[in-house]
């Protein structure tokens, strides 16, 4: 599964289609974009994560797995700086995003969100139209001609398999949408804003096993074009889709921690640490 | 199963209490009223203290008294619950001080808001006995109502949409404008009409603020008698008035009623609007 290539530099910078489905990661000579080092978060005094450290690369899917309660979720706000809306949360270490101090209080968090977009577990559509939906992040940030977006939408809806199930419905409300649908349109609408890296948080628990296909599908095509960083339960999935795996546990009852990261290969099928052999072959978790 | 029969009845009959209160009410005002009531009676002035004439230019005053009021509490109301829920801490000290406050004085008796308000608008601010004074207090009297419902609103949005928005990188105010005040919209509107109610039921605040002149006011600072206050008088001061008392009682319910009717269908046209159109 794990057959190696270089990532393709050009189509980094193409619009917004994207590619065919890719089986197998394209990346080698792995370029770390997000670099997180010694990262410790507390919930008031609570430790929730203690001494993460790991590389996110560029243009490759990153699955974290783990038990519930371990951190993923509060590991990916960090990335986004989404910590920051959570009263009596303190982060402490170090994270770079492409070179650039990531935790910098003067930074432009409105613009690091948009370069960094976050998926949730449930599907969260605006109770607008489906065109509302995508042109309402685009129109704050300042794009406001209504021809591109237009095309932004339609490139978008198109990207995420959506436009021939809604084109004739733009107008009509996105909260009509099925579950999967709706997953979807949140998706469209996190990449009509060019994002380089996309975070998801469970983004296929809270739909049927067909959505969930289609939404994977949809992930894998991410491949190459954006840095995914995904958080499942579904080990079978993130063994499907990911070219590296994390695994968080809980120790000592106490706070999450990074137990083990490397290639999903290695993960899955020769992991070092015991927890994480327990873990991936369900014995424990 | 005697004892279910006995709790349906129990509740039946509680229900058609409540309701032959409100129908016995409704039915003795329409009774006495509507014989008198006209499109003259809409229109005249006053004669002879209101046993006859009309009480055109008494809802002229209570109309301006109540658009001061609402203009003044609605956007201080709403800017007021946004800062609570938005911008403040829930457990902040701030936030506990502000809510309790509001709570007491939601609670006032509003004779007190009439002491109140007499002597800060129309003896302190020197607006003397007239609408705009008149206004300002009952803006003051409505605007814990007006804070609370707004505020219980803008907390029951979506938590969701709040994080959605920040993380697609849109500012809060955005989240705000698009996303959070409409899905309050349903509870602002209520807060509203309920302040609308309060403000047009209002007697004893007005009594020491905006007067009793019954003539056509010629500006917010001339003395206008309001539509309860007109009633309190001819039914307690003015022997013969029930009558007219009635018919301006039903006018007022009419007023409440039309008002109410009229904000309902612009919000539904509103809320339909923003999911349809761009
Ligand atoms: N806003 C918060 N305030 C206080 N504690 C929190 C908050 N969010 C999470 N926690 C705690 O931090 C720990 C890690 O939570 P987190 O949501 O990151 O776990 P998770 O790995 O995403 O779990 P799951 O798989 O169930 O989503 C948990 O013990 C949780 O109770
Ligand atoms: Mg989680």
């Amino acid at each position: 599964m794990n057959e190696i290539e270089p990532v393709d530099k050009t189509r980094m910078n193409e619009s917004y289609t994207l590619g065919p489905l890719q089986a197998g990661p394209p990346c080698c000579d792995p370029e770390p974009l997000i670099r997180v080092d010694n990262l410790t978060l507390h919930y008031r005094k609570k430790p929730a994560l203690e001494n993460v450290s790991l590389d996110i690369y560029k243009g490759c899917i990153t699955a974290l797995i783990g038990p519930s309660g371990c951190g993923k979720t509060s590991f990916l706000s960090v990335l986004n700086r989404m910590t920051d809306m959570i009263p009596d949360c303190r982060v402490s270490g170090k994270v770079h995003f492409n070179g650039k101090d990531l935790r910098d209080p003067a930074l432009n968090v409105q613009g690091l969100r948009r370069d960094i977009g976050m998926i949730f577990q449930k599907p969260v559509p605006f109770p607008l139209s489906i065109r509302r939906n995508i042109e309402l992040p685009l129109r704050e940030h300042g794009i406001s001609k209504q021809a591109e977006l237009n095309d932004i939408t339609q490139l978008v809806l198109q990207d995420v398999g959506l436009w021939d199930e809604v084109k004739g419905r733009l107008e009509s409300s996105a909260l009509a949408l099925s579950g999967g649908q709706q997953q979807r349109l949140c998706i469209a609408r996190a990449l009509a804003l060019k994002p380089k890296v996309l975070l998801m948080d469970e983004p296929c628990s809270a739909l049927d096993p067909i959505s969930s296909g289609v939404v994977e599908d949809l992930i894998q095509r991410l491949r190459g074009k954006y840095t995914v960083v995904i958080v499942t339960h579904n080990l079978a999935q993130a063994r499907r889709i990911a070219n590296y795996a994390g695994f968080f546990w809980i120790k000592d009852q106490r706070a999450g921690c990074l137990i083990e990261f490397g290639q999903c290969k290695q993960i899955f099928e020769a992991p070092v640490h015991e927890l994480t052999a327990a873990y991936v072959s369900g014995s424990r978790g | 199963m005697t004892k279910n029969v006995l709790a349906t009845g129990l509740i039946w009959l509680m229900a058609a209490l409540v309701s032959g209160v409100f129908v016995w009410l409704l039915s003795d005002i329409l009774i006495h009223g509507l014989p008198q009531l006209s499109w003259a009676f809409l229109a005249e002035a006053p004669e002879n203290s209101g046993r006859s004439g009309g009480i055109g230019p008494i809802i002229v005053s209570t109309l301006l008294i109540l658009l001061v009021a609402m203009v003044t509490a609605a956007p201080l109301g709403l800017a007021t619950a946004v800062l609570l829920s938005e911008f403040t801490r829930y457990d902040s000290i701030f936030g506990r001080l502000v809510r309790r406050s509001l709570d007491v004085l939601a609670g006032v008796p509003s004779i007190v808001f009439g002491l109140f308000g007499n002597a800060f608008f129309c003896i302190y601010l020197g607006l003397g006995f007239s609408i705009l004074s008149g206004g300002l207090t009952l803006a003051c009297m409505v605007l814990p109502i007006l804070i609370r419902t707004a505020e219980e609103g803008l907390q029951a949005a979506p938590n969701d949409y709040r994080l959605a928005a920040a993380a697609l990188g849109m500012p809060r105010s955005a989240a705000l404008v698009h996303l959070l005040l409409p899905s309050a919209a349903p509870a602002l509107l209520a807060g509203l009409m309920l302040g609308v109610g309060r403000a047009m039921a209002e007697t004893a605040a007005l009594i020491f603020t905006s007067g009793y002149v019954d003539r056509l006011p010629n500006s917010l600072l001339d003395s206008g008698r309001a539509l309860s206050v007109h009633i309190y008088d001819l039914s307690m001061n003015v022997a013969g008035g029930d009558a007219n008392a009635y018919s301006s009682a039903l006018v007022l319910i009419l007023l409440l009623f039309i008002i109410n009717t009229i904000a309902m269908s612009l919000a539904k046209q509103w809320l339909y609007r923003r999911v349809v159109s761009i």
